[in-house]
């Protein structure tokens, strides 16, 4: 054994135990590989969405200086884009404003046409702010918009500062802005063009943080005005914040300045580049569909393709993630190589693995099928995966940064991949083979068919199984009634809802997105409402504090206490410095006035949390990109600096807001205002809402569990027939425990020769066999029942009357006066009749055993056995092994047999020659056998009752084949001579009356004899030298009989008139293999390992073709393909129409080389004391069974297909009978 | 197991290809509707060859567009322009270029009298379009130190795309010449000024393209054969049906 075969061998043992081990605990390895995939995806969470997110850097302002070009060195944490001056410096003035306090004589309008009219102001303020620089030669400059969009030209600035801000709207004309009627409208006009994206751009917070609609509770208007900067210039910056704080102070405004924050853009994906991006990915599609498309006979198709798709998926994930646990971050684009990456890692494995499994038998336990089909396919898997890493890691050594992380992950992702197929892939197959095997039950039982399902709805009811598809030995179980069962449409449906539970799932699907939604919204909901409770209270809470903090929501309960004079005491600590604390105290005082008289709620209030600090983060991340590319300027693989926001709150006095109104303001209807104070109650009743919702939920998930659990039964996972019918240690097992494949398929063992088989004859109903011994058993083919022995001297011959009598010692019955002469020259027929036996029916039939010898009162005589007459042993024992001398047992059965009183002294000296004549060729049909002899003689004996009906001793050579069709016989002999016998029937007239022929006629051509016949065999024509040398096979078939030689010709004869109609010349050596059937398909195996396809019709070669390194040993022909064996142990298959090899299967050295077709697409061949059965269309192994204990040795030598899709092989000297239904089922 | 008999039945083949004497000749049966077979037979192949030059026309636009390098701007007007970027015979040229070499192929395998029977499934046709657009993928995005490298990497992967989907040595025959057809066409044109490269670094071309070529017959022909054994299989049955 070669170091690969053991290193086969010890993978698929440990495929082997690895499949058992899945299939036993699937639930176990399900959740272990769950586990282990989400582990190993963990560190994505850290990744950065795929795709062509920004990226920030975030570095000090104070000594902030523009990135030179060149990559530094040191700079560990600094991003290697983080070079060279930005595109843009982006400042924000973010400004809150609210009309405080709030009057009830105020209309909506008024919460947001004072504030938004504020911002001209602002504008006006930050165009004319000049230190040292002006903006005009700080900002960007614009040019013209964008082609496309003129429709915003009004609205966005061109040639000038890139300056943007809500009064933009109104061309920045504070004019324009009063006289506008409808400023919702305004804002809201450009929608539909640029849905959403124009409004974020000009407020700069998104747009429901705006606080301009008639339903703003807060009352407080944000907007920020932006501003685009080509230099970065710190004191200007510096004093244009310290001019707005100082303008507009943020009271107790705690955001932080001292940050700046890059944010690097990548590429953008256009649509032109998605294009390619798109066709990978439907290639990518494709490839899948057309791979799941070949997974059959599962009972889920979808699930299985499920699974495939996940085990592919998850394992790239697993492979991303390892990779970056292990430090290496992806920097190709994920969306891009993904579908090489699938394409790479495949479905092949899993696909294999399914066709594997599926084609081990149905009738194993689940556990030994997914372990016999994990041991088929585990070489091919190794060595598949050991080639793809092999190329993969070739690639690795190009050299190239991007092929090198391509083959990085591909290698990891090959790795998972491999071990999620045998893990998580493996377990769900398991899974769902078990659930087709019980759906497989239900589906045999026959008293079910036809009546409907004896459950109700819930339960599995059972799809109707696919028609089976007509075969020639298709075994179907189902009855008929089930087959023509068409159930109406209504019931269909009902029934697929049924089947799939369709309803439960939707319901539970339903219920847990309802939870989800519950879980996701509440928590959170309370989470904000806790945060914001705590931030209130905990000043209160707060010993030095001493007061409360006026920025903060304050609860209402808290609001009437001391407001202003906390206002006006304690200033928020404020990390930034505020420049000027005195406004404050103004805003503050201001209020102080109409606080009294204000109800509390109505205080609108300006808070400033962290959340504005880096406002623009909530706007969507392709904001600037968009704003910049209004101008045509990329910001693809650029970065923009983001300067720290400048804060600006604004309190305006409700007699302002009252004076800018529009007169059109108040015609508005004022929308009902939600009372404020109501806030809190209607969110508390929210909260009791979802409590309680949880809690129903809760409850109903329960209720349905339980319900589920009363309608289904529950095992049925476990519950099912248990099929324990072989276990492990019956089988031939080696020493590391691992089983060859399990078969069901039990040979049944023909046994009671004594010596090695030697020939074989079947007509379907009858088999006989005859060893060496000289012996010829006779089988019912269906039973395997012995019917009759004729052994090989039980012939006597009474010299004195010149005919041949017959005394069989084991037929009681026949043995009261059945003796037949039949005249051996003349070929007439005398009838030393008999009649009596006539009650015996047909003999056909008789299953009766024979009854034993009565041995005690007839014993033989033994002295026959001291043969010293070694000088007549014939030399021409061709076949005989010297091992005879040792077989006592067929001695003492010869002796038996030879036994026979009277004439054994007479029959002495010429019965000698006959003996050791052995039988070199044999056929049978109907009830007939015809046995040739080396001594050249045939016989013609009855297979029923071992009588031997007729002989023929015209010949003296050999009789090496022997072909029976019809009622001819042809026999070829030794010196390369044919003769044509004609088997003719006399009944005899005085029965006819008696018997007529009642069922005669429903047997087949083959005439069946009954044992009063007079059976005659004449020659009809001898044609002498039909071959220059021994012809070596003979073949019958279509009224042709097709002689080959030795001397290389092949000749085919007529039947009828025994004329040679053709010689076929066309091989260079002997012929050892023909091949003919109905069809007149001709083929022909030589020596030469050639094998020719000849027309008989016309004689002509079809093809030739050299398949075989030394002889063909055997030819089979199906309709689409010819199937040859050689002596180079290979089996080839070769197209029969073009003569092209489809493929060859490799059989182990030595084993047999007989080869049987038993339908179109299953093959049987003979190994090392097993048959293997092989899928023609794939030439997959199907399977191999094993016919004894003990396989070495003995091969199998001859093969014979039965009709009843058995097949007969001989196994020394034993024959095997085996049924073959569970192969065939799998071809249905 | 299927993989390794099919691999060692592919390599009998090719050992005993030699000793072929002639295609076989099995006598068809002569009854049945022949004119109908005809039309058939013509239909069929009008049907192929549109197919095919329906996908070299769309995988043409779709790796031209992978080619054209430039700068994304975020609106383009003109990206219907832009699938169009090039000439408008480049589509229909490539188009019919494929349809004849999807043609081509089986015809050639059964004149060779060896029909392809590797991986004869649609989805190892899908794989290996995907792998074939990855190549062109990798040409036009990842960047390579030198292009000698990336001539010699692509030239490995098309050698690869050949052994894991195709190995017929018809297969290999046919596409190198088809491919050195195509460069010296491609020369040809740039010399007369009908277009050029950006950088050229093989005489008027650039390097990779012959790989490029090379593998597109080999991807054409693959569907090619596939779309060959639909119609064959139809003739099959039809002949049973007879």
């Amino acid at each position: 054994m070669t170091l690969r075969e053991q290193l086969r061998e010890k993978i698929s043992a440990a495929f082997y135990r690895h499949g058992l081990l899945c299939a036993s605990y699937p639930v176990p390895i399900i959740l272990f590989t769950s586990a282990s995939i989400l582990t190993c995806c963990y560190p994505l969470l850290r990744l950065p969405l795929p795709g062509t997110g920004p990226v920030e850097f975030t570095t000090g302002v104070r000594d902030y200086s523009v990135p030179s070009h060149e990559p530094q060195g040191d700079l560990g944490e600094r991003p290697d884009w983080y070079r060279g001056p930005p595109v843009a410096y982006i400042q924000q003035v973010l400004v809150k404003a609210a009309v405080s306090p709030w009057d009830s004589s105020l209309v909506t309008v008024d919460v947001f046409r004072s504030p938004l009219g504020r911002a001209f102001s602002l504008l006006e303020e930050i165009r004319n702010h000049v230190h040292s620089d002006s903006l005009e030669t700080l900002c960007l400059q614009v040019t013209d918009l964008f082609p496309g969009l003129r429709r915003m030209q009004s609205v966005l600035p061109e040639h000038g500062c890139l300056l943007v801000s809500p009064g933009n709207y109104w061309q920045n004309q504070r004019e324009l802005f009063d006289s506008d009627p409808d400023l919702l409208k305004t804002i809201q006009k450009h929608e539909p063009q640029r849905p959403a994206e124009l409004k974020h751009l000009l407020f700069g917070v998104p747009g429901k943080y705006t606080g301009v609609s008639h339903y703003n509770k807060k009352k407080v208007v944000t907007y920020t005005m932006t501003l685009v900067l080509s230099r970065y210039d710190a004191r200007f910056l510096g004093s244009l914040r310290a001019r707005l704080k100082q303008l507009h102070p943020s009271a107790n405004c705690s955001l932080r300045d001292d940050h700046m924050v890059h944010v690097h853009f990548k590429e953008e994906i256009g649509i032109a580049e998605l294009i390619p991006l798109v066709t990978t990915y439907i290639i990518l599609f494709a490839y899948i569909y057309f791979s799941t498309r070949k997974i059959d006979m599962v009972k889920s198709k979808w699930g299985l393709a499920l699974a495939a798709v996940v085990t592919v998926l998850s394992s790239l994930l697993m492979s991303v993630g390892l990779c970056t646990l292990f430090g290496l971050t992806p920097t190709l684009n994920g969306g891009e190589i993904f579908p090489y990456l699938v394409v790479v890692i495949g479905l092949e494995n899993v696909l294999v693995l399914t066709k594997s499994v599926v084609s081990t038998p149905v009738d194993l336990e689940v556990k030994l099928r997914i372990a016999q089909g994990l041991s088929n396919e585990s070489w091919s898997i190794m060595k598949n995966m050991a080639t793809e890493l092999c190329i993969i890691l070739i690639g690795y050594f190009t050299l190239v940064p991007a092929i090198q992380e391509f083959c990085l992950f591909a290698v990891v992702g090959l790795v998972s991949d491999f071990f999620l197929q045998m893990f998580f892939f493996t377990t769900v197959l398991s899974i769902d083979i078990r659930r087709m095997e019980l759906a497989d039950l239900n589906r045999r039982l026959p008293a079910e068919a036809g009546l409907p399902p004896p459950k109700p709805g819930p339960l599995r009811t059972r799809e109707a199984p696919p028609p089976p598809r007509p075969s020639p030995h298709t075994i179907t179980l189902q009855t008929p009634a089930f087959r023509n069962l068409r159930l109406p449409k209504r019931l269909r449906v009902v029934y697929f809802l049924a089947r799939t539970r369709l309803a439960q799932r939707i319901i539970m699907v339903g219920t847990v997105i309802w939870i989800g939604i519950l879980v996701y919204t509440d928590p959170a909901g309370i989470r904000t409402y806790l945060a914001a409770q705590v931030s209130d209270q905990s000043p209160l809470g707060d010993p030095g504090g001493g007061g409360l903090p006026p920025h903060l929501g304050v609860a209402p309960v808290f609001r009437g206490g001391d407001p202003t004079s906390t206002l006006g005491i304690n200033p928020a600590p404020a990390p930034t410095p505020i420049p000027d604390n005195q406004s404050q105290g103004h805003h503050g005082s201001s209020r102080v006035g109409p606080l009294p008289e204000a109800p509390p709620p109505s205080v609108p209030q300006i808070t400033w949390g962290a959340e504005d600090e880096e406002g623009w983060r909530r706007l969507s991340f392709r904001h600037w990109p968009s704003l910049f590319s209004y101008y045509n300027i990329t910001l693809a693989k650029r970065y923009i600096s983001i300067l720290p926001v400048i804060p600006v709150t604004v309190h305006l006095s409700p007699q302002e807001a009252i004076e800018t109104r529009h007169p059109q303001d108040t015609k508005h209807p004022p929308p009902s205002i939600p009372k404020v104070a109501a806030d809190i109650q209607t969110d508390l009743t929210l909260y009791k809402v979802a409590a309680l919702g949880l809690a129903a939920g809760v409850l109903l998930v329960l209720l349905l569990f339980c319900l589920y659990r009363v309608l289904c039964p529950r095992n049925y996972g476990q519950n099912g027939v248990t099929h324990g019918r072989r276990r492990r240690g019956d089988l031939p097992c080696d020493d590391y425990g691992y089983s060859p494949p399990v078969s069901e398929i039990s040979p049944l063992l023909l046994r009671g020769h004594s010596m090695d088989i030697e020939c074989l004859a079947s007509d379907g109903m009858l088999l006989a066999s005859c060893c060496l011994a000289g012996q010829i058993r006779v089988w019912d083919a269906q039973t395997g029942d012995c019917l009759t022995v004729i052994p090989n001297h039980g012939l006597r011959r009474s010299s004195s009357s010149g005919c041949w009598e017959q005394r069989d010692g084991w037929e009681s019955v026949s043995g009261a006066a059945e003796t037949e002469c039949l005249g051996s020259e003349a070929h007439g027929s005398s009838i030393s009749g008999d009649g009596l036996s006539e009650g015996e029916g047909y003999p056909l039939r008789r299953r009766t055993a024979p009854s034993r010898p009565t041995l005690f009162t007839d014993q033989p005589d033994l002295t026959p056995l001291i043969d010293t007459n070694f000088a007549d042993q014939p030399p021409s024992h061709l076949c005989t092994p010297p091992r005879e001398g040792f077989d006592f047992g067929g001695l003492v059965e010869r002796a038996y047999m030879e036994h026979e009183p009277p004439s054994a002294s007479t029959a002495g000296t010429q019965a000698t020659a006959d003996w050791e004549s052995s039988v070199w060729a044999m056929e049978l049909r109907g009830n007939l056998i015809a046995a040739g002899r080396s001594s050249g003689k045939l016989e013609l004996w009855d297979a029923v009752e071992g009588s031997l009906r007729c002989i023929n001793e015209d010949g003296v050579s050999g009789i090496t084949a022997l072909a029976f069709l019809n009622n001819r016989i042809v026999a070829a002999r030794l010196n390369g001579s044919l003769d044509f016998f004609t088997v003719e029937i006399n009944k005899p007239l005085g029965l006819l009356q008696y018997r007529g022929a009642p069922g005669r006629g429903s047997m087949p051509p083959s005439p069946c004899y009954s044992s009063e016949d007079v059976i005659s065999c004449q020659l009809t024509r001898s044609v002498q030298c039909a071959h220059q040398k021994p012809i070596t096979v003979l073949r019958a078939a279509a009224g042709r009989v097709v002689a080959g030689s030795q001397d290389h010709t092949v000749r085919v004869y007529r039947l009828e008139d025994s004329c040679c109609l053709f010689t076929l010349q066309g091989h260079s050596g002997g012929i050892t293999a023909i091949y003919i059937d109905q069809t007149m398909v001709l083929a022909s195996g030589g020596q030469d390992g050639a094998i020719c396809l000849w027309d008989v019709l016309t004689g002509s070669r079809v093809s030739h073709v050299y398949g075989h390194r030394g002889d063909v040993t055997s030819l089979v022909c199906t309709t689409s393909c010819v199937i040859s064996s050689g002596l180079d142990d290979l089996i080839c298959i070769w197209d029969r129409s073009t003569g092209i090899k489809l493929y060859s299967i490799q059989q182990e050295v030595g084993c047999g080389a007989s080869l049987g077709v038993i339908s179109e697409s299953l093959l049987v061949t003979g190994g090392q004391g097993c048959v293997s059965f092989w899928d023609l269309n794939f030439g997959d192994l199907l399977q191999t069974v094993y016919l004894g204990q003990s396989s070495d040795g003995q091969g199998v030598r001859q093969l014979l297909v039965l009709d009843n899709a058995a097949i007969i092989c001989d196994f020394g000297s034993e024959l095997s009978l085996v049924y073959v239904p569970s192969v065939l089922e799998k071809l249905d | 197991m299927s993989v390794t008999l099919t691999a060692m039945s592919d390599s009998t083949v090719t050992s005993s290809q030699q000793q072929w004497l002639g295609p076989g000749q099995m006598p068809r049966p002569s009854r049945g509707p022949y004119i109908s077979v005809i039309t058939n037979r013509t239909t069929n192949l009008l049907i192929r060859g549109a197919l095919l030059f329906s996908v070299g026309v769309f995988l043409a636009l779709v790796l031209n567009l992978l080619q054209v390098q430039r700068n994304v701007t975020l609106f383009p007007p003109d990206v219907i322009s832009s699938i169009f970027s090039s000439a408008w015979w480049v589509p229909p040229c490539c188009g019919t270029a494929s349809a004849m070499i999807g043609l081509l192929y089986p015809c050639i395998d059964s004149h060779l009298g060896e029909p392809h029977k590797f991986k004869r499934e649609w989805s190892s046709v899908m794989r290996c379009v995907a792998v074939f657009v990855g190549i062109n993928h990798a040409s036009a995005k990842v960047d390579f130190a030198n292009n000698v490298q990336l001539s010699l990497t692509l030239a490995a992967l098309s050698v690869g795309l050949w052994w894991t989907f195709d190995r017929s040595r018809s297969g290999f025959g046919l596409g190198v010449s088809i491919a050195l057809l195509a460069t010296l066409a491609t020369q040809l044109l740039v010399y007369n000024g009908v277009f050029q490269y950006t950088s050229p670094d093989f005489l008027y071309i650039r390097s990779w393209l012959p790989c490029i070529f090379f593998a597109g017959v080999i991807t054409m022909g693959n569907i090619g054969r596939q779309l060959a054994l639909y119609e064959y299989k139809f003739i099959q049955e039809k002949t049973h049906q007879d």
